[in-house]
């Protein structure tokens, strides 16, 4: 492997102020496809990148990541060249780096921390962390690691998105029976259903799925707990039972119009065309509305996600309708500044009202409302405050509702003695995910009511360890 | 994999299929309805189940060929396999005692209302069937909702079998004869015969129960698109129903929805048809 070009100065280290930059598809061309907007890192550039690390003696950037990846040790593996101990350091903590690497909000997290980023653009780490799973793909198959004698405990684990892949695969790790339950026919969870093949191709998810297969886990499909079975009938058959079950229920604005041919929840749009791919009709059965004229509303990762298949959908203009202003927008800056590089227009401090429809019942216009902001609220962002009379009407013809999402309420419906909480969570003990009925735990989405991929991640590394502890001494 | 153990017409374009399902046998109840996928790129489709039969771990699904996966899904053979059958979903038919019920059944709603109108006579209720078709070649299962039924009337729209009327006629005139003596009415059809059996019911204050099949895709409650208006707002077709009390419905919205992707499913259909017609022409050419 290439050892590091540049000759390290006696002393103080160079800083190099900027990011090595990473090659994307041109804006113009990637509307035009779905395929993976970033390039990724070559080995020469993921080296440069990695020397960037001022390796500091009290690493900060680690207490910005919720699995607690040892930060500066596996930037030192990546810039000495070592990727293959760089991997393995990796996933130590962190099962599933490819993805984590594209989605995690790194900016929030370890490289908010980075020393480097008080002056200078911090190290690029999700993009190294991409790089460096990547490489690893590239080799080949994964080989399988030696595992423990089988424990004769069985676990049922619901939902193979983050939180349930990351339980399954550290419980069959130290020596139990795993079952995956999954309700759909493709396993990933919003991985697969949610996240566009444009920020995390499908490809991927697929082959983390495959290896926790390998490992000697059993998924599966079509599998919906609370009809195929309940959590109890589970528990006659299973030791210990995961709930891992997402954040599956959308949200809808509640303004009149809202059931018109032509508005979707970003769940259902989403879902069309990532899961099902819609986007490949008629090659595939499953269609999706191809509209001209795109309303997204709301301003989170997903709204981006939305209004961006709108234009690889063909749409002339795709518009994202947000009642805040853009500092209050929860999406991460980078999805904010790829959806305006491919053209989608930002109508901010704007709040629908009401929905209007054709003769057909189909959608025609939006109408909306000015705000201005005003106090902060109870999630300390100013709230938006209506304008009397600025209503005004945006031509549409799809419109698609990108406001939030909570738990599916399928199972806590069925398991009268698991406690939820606001808007359905189920409530956990956050150092080990036990809910309030014996034998079950949960973590993710279900618990959060819709977090990151590396949050649901690390609530599934503690579950495990819980599970684990539970199944041996029943406590 | 889900194996299809017999496909076989039961009438010009509707089909009944029993397939493997052991894990949606062994739950199903009547009321309830299942999503199949017939191939890898297939869409994901609701469809009730017709019967069940717990110990074969075998489920019955009767469908009409109207799109191009129930064509496709037509084609199968016994052998052959579904990918996707996941289920048992929605809600069980809420079945008692009521006294005098009246079940509808039109076109390919006989299936789905055959498993209800059964188990309310079995709940000792006196069943009063309605079955229709647009012409006697779409009509099934009279003989099996006779065995479950106190009195039967059946009809045709074109008078081609039984009687020349809509189901609606009859449920009128049962309606002005004996509408005090009626509990409840189940209703299961197209879109717009479920219509017109509420505004027929509506006057006599009968609740009148329909079975909604509307466009989904996870039928779990995770997309939405199934969404139905009722008088308090929207519900969930997937996981609040199929079932609803039909005078609360907004059926303009229904139908509405219903034919979003019409144009999309011509062309899958117009596409699907060509691609039989020349694969047929390949094969005889190598003959």
């Amino acid at each position: 492997m290439a050892k590091p070009m540049a000759a390290k100065p006696i002393g103080a280290k160079k800083i190099v102020p900027t990011k090595t930059p990473m090659a994307e598809q041109p804006p113009a061309e990637r509307i035009k496809n779905f395929d993976e907007v970033p390039y990724g890192y070559t080995p020469e550039q993921a080296i440069a990148e990695a020397q960037r690390c001022l390796q500091c003696g009290r690493p900060v950037c680690m207490l910005g990541c919720p699995v607690n990846i040892h930060i500066t040790a596996f930037l030192k593996l990546v810039a000495d060249g070592d990727f293959r101990a760089a991997v393995n350091l990796l996933k130590e903590t962190n099962a599933l780096p490819a993805m984590t690497g594209r989605v995690c909000p790194q900016e929030q997290q370890c490289e908010e921390k980075c020393a480097l980023s008080k002056r200078y653009e911090s190290v690029a780490i999700g993009r190294l962390e991409r790089f460096v799973a990547d490489w690893e793909a590239a080799q080949g198959p994964l080989p399988v690691p030696d595992l423990p004698p089988p424990t004769g405990k069985k676990v049922a684990v619901v939902g193979s998105g983050p939180a349930g892949l990351t339980v399954a695969a550290d419980l069959v790790k130290m020596g139990h029976h795993v079952t995956i339950l999954e309700a759909l026919h493709e396993a990933g969870g919003v991985l697969m259903y949610g996240i566009p093949e444009f920020r995390l191709p499908k490809a991927i998810v697929r082959r983390e799925v495959e290896y926790v297969c390998r490992l000697g886990v059993k998924l599966v499909k079509d599998f919906v707990v609370g009809k195929s079975a309940t959590i109890d009938e589970l528990l006659e058959e299973f030791d210990a039972v995961f709930v891992g079950s997402g954040a599956g229920l959308p949200w809808f604005l509640n303004i009149p119009g809202e059931n018109l041919s032509g508005v979707y929840s970003a769940n259902e749009y989403l879902t069309r065309s990532n899961l099902m791919k819609a986007y490949r009709f008629p090659e595939y059965d499953t269609p999706i509305a191809r509209g001209r004229r795109v309303v997204t509303v709301g301003g989170g990762n997903v709204a981006m996600d939305a209004s961006r298949t709108a234009l690889r959908l063909g749409a002339e203009e795709s518009i994202i309708v947000y009642r805040r202003s853009r500092d209050e927008m929860p999406a991460r800056v980078e999805e904010i500044h790829h959806a305006e590089e491919e053209g989608v227009r930002f109508m901010l401090l704007t709040t629908p009202v009401a929905i209007h429809g054709d003769e057909k019942g189909r959608v025609k216009e939006v109408e909306c409302i000015k705000n201005e902001l005003g106090e902060p609220d109870a999630s300390g962002r100013r709230r938006p405050v209506p304008i009397e009379g600025s209503n005004f009407r945006i031509p549409a013809d799809t419109v698609v509702i990108a406001i939030g999402q909570s738990p599916s309420p399928l199972i806590p419906k069925t398991t009268p003695d698991l406690k939820t909480g606001d808007d359905g969570v189920v409530i956990i003990d956050n150092d080990t995910g036990k809910t309030s009925k014996r034998g079950v735990f949960a973590g993710g989405d279900v618990a959060t009511g819709g977090a990151t991929v590396i949050l649901a991640m690390g609530q599934g590394k503690k579950a495990a360890k819980a599970i684990d502890e539970y199944m041996k001494t029943g406590q | 994999m889900y194996k299809i153990l017999k496909n076989q017409a039961l009438s010009d374009t509707t089909k009944l299929m029993v397939v493997e399902a052991p894990r949606v046998a062994r739950k199903a109840k009547p009321g309830q309805f299942v999503i199949v996928r017939v191939h890898e790129l297939g869409e994901r489709i609701p469809l009730t189940i017709a019967d069940y039969d717990r110990e074969a771990g075998a489920i019955t699904l009767i469908f009409q060929e109207v799109g191009k996966s129930t064509m496709q899904m037509g084609t199968l053979d016994a052998g052959d396999e579904l990918v996707t059958v996941a289920g048992p979903l929605g809600h069980a038919t809420e079945i008692e005692n009521y006294g005098t019920v009246v079940c509808v059944g039109g076109g390919v709603g006989i299936a789905p209302i055959f498993p209800i109108a059964r188990a309310l006579k079995e709940a000792g209720n006196t069943v009063i069937s309605i079955i229709g078709a647009r012409n006697k070649s779409l009509l099934f299962w009279e003989d099996r909702m006779r065995t479950v039924s106190d009195e039967l009337t059946v009809c045709t729209d074109d008078g081609s079998y039984g009687r020349k009327a809509l189901v609606t006629q009859p449920l009128k005139e049962l309606l002005e004869a004996r509408g005090k003596d009626i509990a409840r009415i189940w209703a299961i059809g197209p879109a717009v015969m479920m219509k017109f059996v509420s505004t027929t019911t509506r006057p006599y204050n009968v609740p009148t129960i329909v079975s909604l099949n509307t466009i989904m895709i996870d039928g779990t409650g995770m997309c939405g698109g199934c969404r139905v208006v009722l008088d308090e707002g929207p519900k969930f077709v997937c996981v609040d129903g199929p079932e609803f009390d039909a005078h609360k419905v907004n059926w303009d919205i229904l139908l509405s929805r219903l034919q979003f992707y019409q144009e999309m499913e011509w062309l899958a259909v117009e596409r699907w048809k060509h691609q039989c017609a020349l694969d047929s022409a390949v094969e005889a050419a190598k003959r």
